[in-house]
């Protein structure tokens, strides 16, 4: 967590209500995402109990397990699960794009893609759980599963594993989507329970923040969002209707109706969270989209896609651990995501960046000298290199050689020639001379202090001519950001191909073969 | 010194009230790790007050319940790992310890003859175990629901694990039965952590009993045998949990635990958290009192009490206005001052803050600088 998200967070508390972290929204909302509150009966691995899911607010759908802990029943309802996640999945399989692609051939790719939105992180936890547990399943043999199933769990395991990667938007946690633009005057920890999120960044009528969130604790009005229960719910209420609906010699009306009786319940444990989810999309929907973040979301259309066609070409379902290959790639596209979401948010959101420039990783101000038409004569060829300086009140890290860019002017990029604090007597210190900040800048006492300058040479979209293009050159008075953050393209890392992975991480893995095993494996 | 120790005991006991003194147990013991700091905890710990009980008098009560079905399902996977005397569990102890156990004997210490009084219990535990030492038999033995005691604060408390001691070649471990699910070979880790300090306090209670019976501390491994159920079935699997670390937490605060003069003697002499309850169990107490009385003893509150203690939502409205309200992350960014208003006086620049502040003042002053030219007037 930043200072300034603290700040924040500090302030919410003060004002009663969350504040603003964020100036653009940097999560992708579909225009129909599909909603999953999963219920799980406590104290099992992933024994499902009820699902409230759908694309549509005003038609959830709601699919109970009368006896949690019977296997027939639990595949029943995987499979009437997949019914609804399958053909959410199918409706973008529809019409293909052909996209460029950096250094390779061209891809096709799907229009759009599906996007699953659950409350809280452990709604994503269940999904990959109720992945694990079907895709292995055979719809063949010795205990065979309606195919659809294996087909959901290899969907289910796609999602999970997407929602890993940094800014990718497939999957979502919405009190995570939420804690991303808003901070809340209570804890993290606190944070998890959506009720109580909301309570902070959405008041009912006449009640501070902090009311509302204490309100959003009472499980009677504000059921736990799933997957877990609350416990006293189980032991009153849930348990007695499942021991009803598994009375054997009652009939069918009787059976019927207890049935009925636990669907009730469980839709009303279900349905506040489902109407919070709502909120939570209409609350992300009105901020306005970050302008990478729709690059982002056609990364997330690449993945799917892809992994649609593998699925399609009979691709064998995801191993339980990786392999030492697959492993290692994964582990360096994550990091390269990680440094790339990053740097996108920052460029993206004034008040993203506002966390570097309090680290010195990036600064602001206004331009106070500029020398648009400077060559550059050092060389064979005369270069334009524009001078411009730079005035700032803040923290600077950066060092002489160091290259920027600024935000307005992604195209531009900018070396830093000289860093220095302008003293009174010394307006405009030339180029090269003056003090340099330490590496390690000290804040001190920041109202007192002048605002140091920053000497800057650009170079970059200003044109072919040696004098620059209009406006391609900051003037003097216009605020400007520059930092060391980018995202450009990364080369990943080499990894050796599968076979040839080296007998120092156990030689080359096993190829995938579906064994008995893992197709009956209990479920219980 | 023993007039120090009757002293205290009086103290606490006055403390506490007419009520009986809750026991500790593993779980109780393990929490006292996650929030070592807070003198309220500690006090009401070492003096057997109910917090549930005291919590909700002052309005405040919070719902550790747990559910019907994690507990029969808890019991049901105990079940079957001893089910036909131990023979799950002796395969996997031949898997995992690797040692060839041609045959074990089991000793079952739930009762007595039919007592189940806990010092008789604990009394045959001390005899069973004792046997056990000077045999030089090498083969193994378990031991189901030994009766262990500890002690926490000065004072005696028994724990009643659901675990079997296993002796084997002059060592004993510890088994510690939890029915959360290992998958592909991981577990949640937030319910390791807690069956690992769970067994250290088991650890440390067969350490005891053993030096009293003059054996070293190495006669109990350090390392302790978690068995739970694999991936999606009620099959059990079997890891090893090194719980070094853990005892040395725990070391340090029942040690702690053991200075609590010290902060008894900074509290009123006349304080009590006495609910004054009738013969139906009713608090007739004042709420005001009690709560001033309450107050008296300093609380540290962090977010995480809201999983390990009964008094959070009673600390957390206290802690109202504080920055470690907002979790301790929160609290070291804001350069750990305490107060919000002093942070967002700072920030602002209407307070200079004192001397050791200055840098957390620029850091905010900075930070709340940014934060109006990104946002205008909304800041």
């Amino acid at each position: 967590m930043s200072t300034l998200t603290a700040l924040a967070r500090a302030l919410a508390a003060e004002r009663g209500i969350a504040q603003p972290i964020c100036t653009v929204r940097h999560v992708h909302v579909s225009d129909r995402p599909l909603v999953l509150i999963p219920l799980a009966l406590a104290g099992e691995a992933n024994a499902p109990l009820a699902v409230m899911v759908g694309a549509d607010r005003q038609s959830p759908r709601l699919i109970v397990v009368h006896q949690p802990r019977n296997r027939d029943q639990r595949f029943a309802f995987a499979a009437r699960l997949a019914g609804i996640v399958l053909a959410h999945v199918d409706s973008y399989r529809t019409a293909a794009v052909v996209t460029p692609e950096v250094g390779g051939q061209p891809a096709e790719r799907d229009r759009d893609a599906p996007q699953i939105i659950v409350p809280n992180p452990a709604g994503i936890g269940f999904i990959r759980l109720l992945g694990r547990s079907t895709r292995f399943r055979r719809s063949t043999g010795e205990h065979a599963v309606d195919p659809v199933v294996p087909v959901l769990g290899r969907w289910l395991t796609f999602f999970a594993e997407r929602s890993e990667y940094p800014g990718s938007c497939l999957l979502l946690a919405a009190t995570e989507a939420l804690a991303l633009h808003w901070a809340s005057g209570q804890s993290p920890v606190e944070d998890l329970n959506l009720a109580a999120l909301l309570g902070w960044i959405d008041p009912p009528p006449e009640m501070t923040g902090y009311e509302g969130a204490i309100a959003a604790e009472d499980p009677v009005i504000w059921p736990p969002a799933g997957p877990a229960t609350d416990p006293t719910f189980d032991n009153e209420i849930l348990a007695p209707l499942i021991a009803a609906c598994g009375r054997s010699g009652v009939s069918d009306a009787v059976r019927e109706r207890s049935r009925s009786s636990l669907e009730t319940a469980l839709s009303a444990q279900l349905v506040p969270t489902w109407t919070l989810v709502w909120r939570a999309i209409e609350l992300l929907r009105a901020l306005p989209a970050a302008g990478r973040l729709a690059a982002r979301w056609d990364a997330d259309k690449g993945a799917f896609t892809s992994y649609a066609e593998f699925l399609r070409d009979g691709g064998p379902p995801q191993p339980r651990r990786d392999s030492a290959v697959a492993a290692a790639r994964r582990l360096n596209w994550l990091e390269r995501t990680q440094a790339s979401y990053a740097a996108q948010r920052a460029l993206d959101d004034p008040l993203v960046l506002a966390d570097y420039r309090l680290t010195g990783e990036a600064f602001g101000g206004p331009v106070t000298a500029a020398e648009p038409d400077r060559l550059d004569t050092a060389g064979k060829r005369r270069k334009l290199r524009p001078l411009i300086t730079l005035a700032t009140e803040d923290p600077i890290r950066v060092e002489p050689g160091a290259v920027l860019v600024s935000p307005a002017r992604p195209g531009q990029s900018a070396r830093v020639v000289s860093v220095s604090a302008r003293s009174p007597d010394l307006p405009g210190a030339a180029p090269g001379s003056g003090a340099w900040s330490p590496p390690n800048a000290v804040f001190g006492a920041e109202a007192s202090r002048p605002p140091a300058e920053v000497v800057l040479e650009l170079s970059g979209g200003m044109g072919r001519a040696l004098t620059a293009a209009p406006g391609s050159v900051p003037v003097v008075g216009e605020r400007l950001c520059y930092t060391t953050l980018t995202d450009s393209y990364q080369m990943h890392g080499l990894f050796p191909a599968r076979e040839e992975t080296p007998w120092t991480h156990g030689g080359p893995p096993p190829e995938y073969v579906p064994v008995d095993a893992d197709a009956v494996e209990e479920w219980s | 010194m023993r007039n120090a120790v009757n002293d205290l005991e009086a103290r606490l006991d006055r403390i506490r009230g007419a009520a009986a003194p809750r026991n500790h147990n593993a779980r109780t013991i393990a929490a006292l790790t996650s929030n070592p700091g807070c003198a309220r905890r500690a006090i009401m710990d070492a003096a057997g007050v109910d917090k549930q009980l005291l919590a909700s008098r002052m309005g405040f009560p919070t719902k550790f319940g747990q559910s019907q079905f994690a507990i029969g399902r808890g019991n049901a996977f105990e079940t079957q790992v001893k089910a036909g005397g131990c023979a799950e569990l002796l395969r996997l102890l031949r898997e995992h310890l690797e040692l060839s156990i041609p045959e074990v004997s089991y000793d079952n210490l739930d009762e007595v003859g039919g007592n189940t009084c806990r010092e008789v219990r604990h009394a045959r535990t001390r005899a069973l175990l004792a046997r056990a030492t000077r045999s030089d038999q090498d083969a193994g033995t378990l031991f189901d629901h030994p009766l262990l005691r500890l002690q926490v604060g000065g004072r005696p408390v028994y724990l009643e694990p659901d675990l079997i001691a296993f002796r084997l070649r002059n060592r004993f471990f510890v088994v510690e039965v939890k029915s959360f699910s290992v998958i592909d070979g991981q577990a949640d880790g937030e319910k390791v952590a807690a069956a690992a300090i769970q067994s250290a306090v088991y650890v440390m209670a067969l350490r005891d009993l053993l030096a009293e019976l003059g054996l070293s501390p190495d006669s109990v491994a350090d390392t302790v045998v978690l068995v739970c159920p694999e991936n999606f079935s009620n099959q059990p699997t079997a890891a090893l949990l090194d719980v070094r670390k853990q005892l040395t937490v725990l070391r340090r605060q029942l040690a702690r635990l053991e200075r609590i003069d010290t902060l008894a003697e900074l509290l009123p002499p006349a304080l009590t958290f006495d609910l004054r309850l009738d013969e139906h169990g009713i608090p007739h107490r004042p709420v005001g009192e009690l709560t001033s009385d309450v107050r008296t003893v300093p609380a540290r509150y962090a977010p995480q009490c809201l999983a390990s203690c009964e008094m959070c939502f009673f600390c957390r409205d206290e802690a109202r206005g504080m920055t470690a309200a907002l979790g301790r992350e929160v609290r070291d960014e804001l350069g750990a001052v305490e107060l919000v208003q002093v942070v967002l006086r700072l920030a602002d620049g209407s307070l200079a803050g004192a001397e050791d502040q200055a840098e957390a003042a620029a850091i905010l002053r900075a930070a709340a600088r940014l934060r109006s030219e990104c946002l205008g007037g909304a800041a």
